[in-house]
């Protein structure tokens, strides 16, 4: 309770109150509980199991990945944005590269950017089937949590064949890809594709239809696209309040504009939406795997890059559609090797910031589904 | 990448009618040619080999369209051609030929920028566009109106980030930066500006909620106050934590040795 008199978040009343006389309490949740992914801390204040307000104490993963990257060389700071969101490195590393390459003025060839696409499309899979696992466990469903990651070790593989790395890939590299597709790259993505769409109805029958996941999560946690806005909510969270918003649309990057795929939205907001958009999101990767091994062209994989990396003085803010959200960078270059300033612009930081308003009057196993449905890094969040 | 600026691009013919595409590429062009010999003379003395093979090559360019701009524009990205680049490398003109010389930050003509500009003068400080991405500078006294009006007017209702970058070696050390978007408009601009050391900022927590954890990150890592922000306080780093990280003078390996010592029970988290 001592701890508890320090908010100021929470407006508590810092009087001679114990626990027995109040009607309201402080719950501190973390930071080593199962559901908050990690090590995030909530701080509840709670009238019975009701959720009065939320405080978030972040900040036990951080590392100074911004202040690394002004001590590191362009290329020494590719491999270190794999850490961040470790679920979904591919994305890290495509963001980086892309923006690097926006400051350099180049583009990565074709190829290139077929093989970009096909491998963050796979990682965006993966990244929701942890998700889907992790979300479904906290909830009490402890089958999809087999049933997904036994799906993400065939990602995970190609991964593997790609560049020798399963989890923080640094896969491609300022320019384009240092790595050529292995032979029948093609032909395991094919398969994957094949195999992975019944696993996913696999998925769907164990819960769309599941009486205790929809008491769980229809109607919990509910984001008006209004609020969305307001607190920069991005990704499947803002597309399942009704918004039909990604990047890979509106600003096209990469060879996306060549893909034809649908923004899946949900309409409630809520975590069930939440859940289907997903889903949904899923196949739509599917859809754009299909299509992007069928018309990968040939041809270089590297633009013409110089070895040693001197952007131009000047600065340029860039950012792609991770599986969690806009993730930008903002990169500041004075000229030289090294980054003047980088600015990670975080989905799961910025995510994060709406758990209070979604739980607000809500009880506290749905800060659990809540937690789960946001889809959060810590190691994204705090960097 | 391109397509990204052709977003923006495109929007920005939109008020500025036809004008854009034709006349302010044309006049950029002699300007951003003469430091092309520059940076060519300057590269070979600093970088290594590399860097120069590609120069000279396409620094050859741009002497030929200085004095036919637009017919030399699908010529300049000469290494990375692309199959997709005829329909991307129309729209984006200005970014292409300057290129070479190292793309220079063109002035952001618009209708907005002209209208800001009448309205508060020399507050706004400068409105630039560089490959593409348009960004202004406004005075700090303005900063908060301008920022309202944005969302209010403009339709800029998505904050999408805020950070700050430290240049020590300036009088006014530090650029706040606002980037906004518009999901109207499908654009991105960025707003800035520069103040000093322990100079405060009006909070935009009542513009956009999002800001209030990105302000309290610019906060934790440079010291910046927010004023009008509900709580401001650390919140990656512990709250008793001595110096604001990301400020240059912070050296990488540079820690708040006492708190290592009170909190961890070790002399250093080397």
């Amino acid at each position: 309770m001592s701890d508890a008199t320090k908010l100021d978040y929470l407006d508590l009343d810092t009087k001679d109150k114990t626990f027995l006389d109040s009607t309201e309490m402080v719950l501190n949740m973390g930071p080593q509980h199962p559901s908050t992914h990690g090590v995030l801390r909530v701080i509840l204040k709670l009238d019975g199991e009701k959720v009065l307000g939320t405080e978030c104490v972040i900040g036990y993963l951080h590392r100074g990945v911004e202040k690394i990257g002004e001590n590191r060389t362009y290329t020494m700071f590719n491999p270190y944005v794999d850490r961040m969101d470790y679920v979904a490195a591919v994305s890290n590393g495509l963001g980086y590269c892309e923006t690097v390459e926006k400051l350099l003025n180049v583009e990565a060839p074709p190829r290139a950017q077929y093989i970009r696409v096909i491998m963050t499309e796979l990682c965006r899979i993966a990244s929701h089937q942890v998700w889907l696992g992790t979300h479904a466990l906290d909830i009490g469903a402890v089958t999809p949590l087999f049933y997904a990651f036994r799906d993400r070790e065939e990602i995970l593989r190609i991964f593997e064949k790609y560049c020798g790395a399963r989890l923080t890939t640094h896969a491609f590299r300022i320019g384009g890809c240092i790595y050529e597709a292995y032979d029948g790259f093609e032909e395991d993505v094919k398969k994957y594709c094949t195999f992975f769409l019944p696993k996913l109805d696999e998925y769907e029958k164990l819960l769309t239809t599941n009486r205790i996941w929809v008491t769980r999560t229809k109607g919990v946690g509910i984001l008006k696209p209004e609020d969305c806005i307001a607190l920069g909510v991005t990704g499947p969270v803002l597309r399942a309040s009704g918004v039909k918003w990604d990047l890979r649309k509106a600003q096209p990057y990469e060879c996306y504009k060549d893909m034809d795929f649908e923004i899946p939205t949900g309409i409630n907001g809520d975590t069930y939406d939440r859940y289907l958009v997903r889903i949904a999101e899923m196949r739509q990767s599917v859809r754009i795997l299909q299509q992007a091994v069928e018309r990968i062209p040939t041809g270089p994989i590297m633009a013409k890059v110089p070895k040693v990396i001197k952007p131009p003085v000047g600065e340029v803010y860039h950012s792609i559609e991770a599986p969690k959200g806009e993730l930008g960078y903002f990169i500041v270059s004075d000229g030289s090797t090294q980054p003047y300033r980088v600015r990670v612009r975080p989905p799961s930081f910025v995510n994060l910031q709406a758990l209070d308003t979604m739980v607000r009057g809500m009880l506290v196993a749905d800060v659990v589904a809540v937690i789960g449905t946001l889809d959060i890094v810590l190691g994204e969040v705090d960097r | 990448m391109p397509e990204e600026s052709k977003g923006p691009e495109s929007v920005s013919p939109l008020a500025e009618g036809a004008k854009a595409p034709a006349e302010a590429a044309s006049p950029d062009k002699p300007q951003a040619a003469p430091p092309a010999p520059a940076a060519g003379v300057k590269l070979p003395a600093a970088a290594a080999s590399p860097a120069p093979e590609s120069k000279p090559t396409e620094a050859a360019k741009p002497t030929t369209p200085a004095a036919a701009a637009a017919a030399a524009k699908p010529a300049a990205p000469a290494a990375a051609a692309k199959p997709a680049a005829p329909a991307a490398a129309a729209p984006k003109p200005p970014a292409a030929p300057a290129k070479p010389a190292g793309p220079v930050p063109e002035p952001w003509e618009s209708e907005l920028v002209a209208k800001l500009k009448q309205q508060y003068g020399s507050g706004i400080v400068e409105a630039l566009s560089y490959l593409g991405q348009k960004y202004m500078t406004v005075d700090s006294s303005i900063l908060p109106e301008i920022l309202r009006r944005m969302r209010d007017e403009e339709g800029f209702d998505y904050c999408v980030d805020i950070t700050a970058v430290h240049y020590p070696k300036r009088e006014q050390q530090f650029d706040v930066v606002y980037v906004l978007y518009s999901f109207a408009h499908n654009q991105r601009i960025r707003v800035k500006t520069r103040i000093k050391d322990g100079e405060h900022v009006e909070s935009a927590f009542s513009i956009w909620r999002t800001a209030d954890w990105l302000e309290r990150e610019v906060f934790d890592m440079f010291g910046i106050v927010f004023d009008g922000h509900p709580g401001l306080k650390r919140i990656l780093l512990p709250e008793d934590w001595h110096g604001h990280p990301l400020r240059k003078d912070y050296d990488i390996l540079q820690q708040d040795k006492e708190w290592v010592h009170i909190n961890l029970g070790i002399e250093s988290g080397q």
